[in-house]
């Protein structure tokens, strides 16, 4: 049996230990909290541009010389998938879930012949992904030193994209992000970005069946600097989802090392009373045979 | 006097929504004044000044560095990635986006053409941020 003063030293390391748990829950909980508030903030922009591009696309659908970013390059063979994770840890299986996604994928993608290229946003899926699909890798974002992820992040990212389609580096592209369902469940799924999956026109159900717009400039014009934006969007909201499931995780992960922790520090403590105990009852039988020998 | 709803949203968030009587867009192809009933719309904005009337006046006057418009007869949604208020222009600033924007269409030179026509572009809106500065 464990002496006395290993018991008591690991009961208080256990403490510490608990002490961080708790710390890093509370932080984590703030810290979604605000992530929750810009993701918010951040969807009356989205909307809108979906209902200007619904109306436009509509406009535009169909012709030969639509723009790139709307129809892709046509071909099929080379896939883009950009996957965003977390840039920390300790947050259970948030980044694991959005890397194996991220596997599952790639490995469906090349069993069917295609080649597969991988941008990862987030240092924990980049290690994740790196050690089996090194030599895929076409890039890495990390935003780690940052306070929080800003619009103009989320633009450089998509003009980094945007460049590559131009050098025809890949016909489509994917983006496979933890979506932010509720603070306990982030579901890691893939959207599609290029081609560009446009919303359906008219779907505005409070103002009725809309009227046609008119364009100023052509319809092309508007869509060719529309459609990096749109990108930059929907990129930003997958960094805003990242970020607050991040925390919604982490909050859940640290809630469970608490308890777990208090858990253990009561056997502890049971265990060194236990123990306590029989060192007391050895002394005594020792002294009482010892008086009766005299 | 009729109103219509005026919305002003960035990627970040919702910067202004409120009724008013008459907006001035600066539009890629000439300013635009808008008001109530106005045909549908939809024009990209090029770098100048939204001007807000409301009550008869002047109330507001924004710097935008370019974005979009939607114009129905009851709302005007813009988007923007930024909105200054022309008093807090500074000149410094401006002359300083100028120089960038200007080395940036330098080092364009050889680049494709849709890539020197967007520095051409952020290069005329730096100079929109100037003069609107130096009129504040």
């Amino acid at each position: 049996m464990a002496s006395l003063k290993a018991l008591r030293m690991r009961i208080n390391s256990v403490k510490s230990t608990r002490k961080i748990t708790q710390a890093m829950k509370m932080v984590a909980a703030a810290k979604l909290r605000r992530a929750q508030q810009r993701a918010e903030a951040a969807r009356p922009y989205a909307e809108r541009m979906e209902r200007m591009l619904g109306s436009l696309g509509a406009a535009v659908a169909g012709q030969p010389d639509a723009p790139r970013l709307l129809v892709g390059s046509g071909g099929d063979q080379v896939h883009l998938l950009v996957v965003v994770s977390g840039d920390r840890g300790l947050a259970g299986a948030f980044n694991t879930n959005v890397g194996r996604f991220a596997r599952a994928r790639v490995r469906e993608l090349e069993s069917a012949g295609k080649t597969v290229k991988i941008l990862a946003i987030g240092r924990k899926g980049a290690t994740f992904l790196r050690r089996e699909f090194g030599s895929r890798f076409a890039g890495e974002i990390s935003f780690a030193g940052k306070k929080a992820v800003g619009f103009e992040d989320a633009a450089e990212v998509a003009s980094r994209i945007t460049a590559m389609l131009e050098e025809g580096e890949f016909d489509v592209c994917s983006l496979i992000y933890n979506r932010f369902r509720n603070v306990i469940t982030q579901v890691p799924s893939e959207q599609q970005l290029i081609p560009a999956a446009l919303p359906e026109a008219g779907s505005d159900a409070q103002e009725g069946p809309q009227a046609l717009y008119e364009y100023e400039p052509t319809e092309e014009e508007i869509l060719a600097s529309l459609l990096p934006q749109n990108l930059a969007v929907q990129i930003y909201r997958s960094l805003l989802e990242t970020t607050a499931g991040f925390y919604g995780s982490q909050m859940t992960a640290m809630d469970n090392a608490t308890r777990n922790a208090g858990e253990m520090i009561n056997k502890l403590t049971l265990n060194y009373n236990r123990t306590r105990q029989a060192n007391i009852t050895k002394e005594l039988i020792e002294i009482i045979s010892g008086a009766e020998a005299v | 006097m009729a109103t219509f709803q005026l919305e002003f949203v960035s990627p970040e968030k919702l910067l202004l929504s409120r009724p008013v009587e008459m907006a001035v867009l600066p539009a890629a192809e000439g300013e635009m004044g808008v008001l109530p009933g106005h045909a549908p719309m939809i024009v990209a904005l090029r770098g100048g000044v939204i001007t807000v009337r409301e009550g008869g006046q002047e109330t507001e006057k924004l710097f935008v560095a370019g974005g979009f418009a939607e114009v129905t007869p009851t709302r005007v949604t813009i988007l923007a990635e930024e909105a200054t208020p022309v008093a807090s222009l500074s000149r410094e600033d401006a002359e300083r986006r100028i120089a960038d924007c200007e080395k940036a269409l330098a080092e364009a030179a050889d680049a494709t053409p849709e890539k020197r026509e967007a520095a051409m572009a952020r290069l005329l809106s730096a100079r929109a941020m100037l003069a609107a500065a130096q009129a504040a």
